[in-house]
């Protein structure tokens, strides 16, 4: 049988101010899809996208467990990622906290929320990433994350342009 | 991450700090090259050269008017950049391209019977 990729497009929308909701189906089951998101050596394989190398992976997978996470993108600069699960259940669903190093001060005031599902139908699984953040800025700062650096102040610039075409 | 000719990526067009004063003039309207030079106090020559950047990537449009040369902007060209969504959205599609790879070895593992549980 040849198998059939499912590699579309990630579907990202947000909810709310404070909510990015980030969907994807898979062509596996999900038990599958989970253990790639939860064994340490894969997700070392798939988490850095095509943006760097994962440098470090340390998963502690129990309630109040912690994890950490640490990226060198290309260019050289690391960015590390920290938090603690809340939630657990094998297969189904994952409750975790995210704090990103890289904010100039008390990072831990912007942890955010990720809660992510696990769906399947005929072999084939829907994740449902939802990312939870206490204020719309800190949600805005997280859809920029895969900006380059200094696009923050391009950005308002450009929010002004597009407010003015309506 | 390969960066694209400034004269090809209009978010490279705006990076530049006196492009986007540029296109922060012609927010409120057309204008003639003169005023440009006028409201940055730059010289006439350095004006026409980020112009052209910016008409390169289709961020300002020009037509004339009689003897006047007359610029605006077009928005829609920066619409990518605005679009910080597709942007993170993107993020997301390359991470899980990487996954659907892992995900055909764990299948490709179980239908061998392997299974490493």
């Amino acid at each position: 049988m040849v198998a059939v990729t499912s590699s579309g497009p990630a579907k990202v929308t947000t909810p709310t101010d404070e909510q990015i909701l980030v969907t994807r189906e898979f062509n596996a089951p999900k038990h599958l899809v989970y253990r790639a998101w939860t064994t340490p050596e894969l997700v070392r394989r798939w988490w850095a996208g095509r943006r760097g190398e994962v440098t470090l992976i340390e998963m502690d997978l129990r309630v109040g467990g912690t994890w950490r996470y640490v990226l060198v993108a290309e260019g050289g600069m690391e960015v590390g990622f920290h938090g603690e699960y809340r939630e657990i259940v094998p297969n189904e669903r994952i409750v975790w906290t995210e704090i990103y190093e890289g904010l100039p001060d008390a990072p831990e005031d912007h942890a955010a929320v990720n809660t992510l599902t696990f769906t399947e139908v005929d072999g084939r699984t829907t994740i449902n990433l939802l990312t939870e953040v206490k204020s719309k800025e800190d949600r805005d700062a997280i859809l920029e994350s895969g900006m380059e650096v200094g696009l923050q102040e391009q950005m308002e610039i450009i929010e002004e342009i597009a407010t003015s075409l309506r | 991450m390969a960066r694209a000719a400034t004269t090809t990526d209009a978010f490279n067009a705006v990076a530049e700090p006196r492009r986007r004063q540029i296109l922060d003039v012609l927010v409120d309207g057309e204008r003639p090259v003169n005023d440009l030079v006028r409201l940055l106090g730059l010289a006439q020559p350095q004006v026409s050269k980020h112009l052209r950047v910016l008409r390169e990537v289709g961020a300002v449009e020009v037509r004339d008017e009689g003897r006047q040369r007359l610029y605006r902007l077009n928005g829609h060209a920066l619409k990518p950049i605005h679009d910080w969504v597709k942007r993170y959205e993107h993020t997301w599609s390359e991470r899980f391209a990487q996954l659907d790879d892992v995900l055909e070895d764990l299948k490709r593992q179980e239908g061998d019977g392997g299974s490493d549980e």
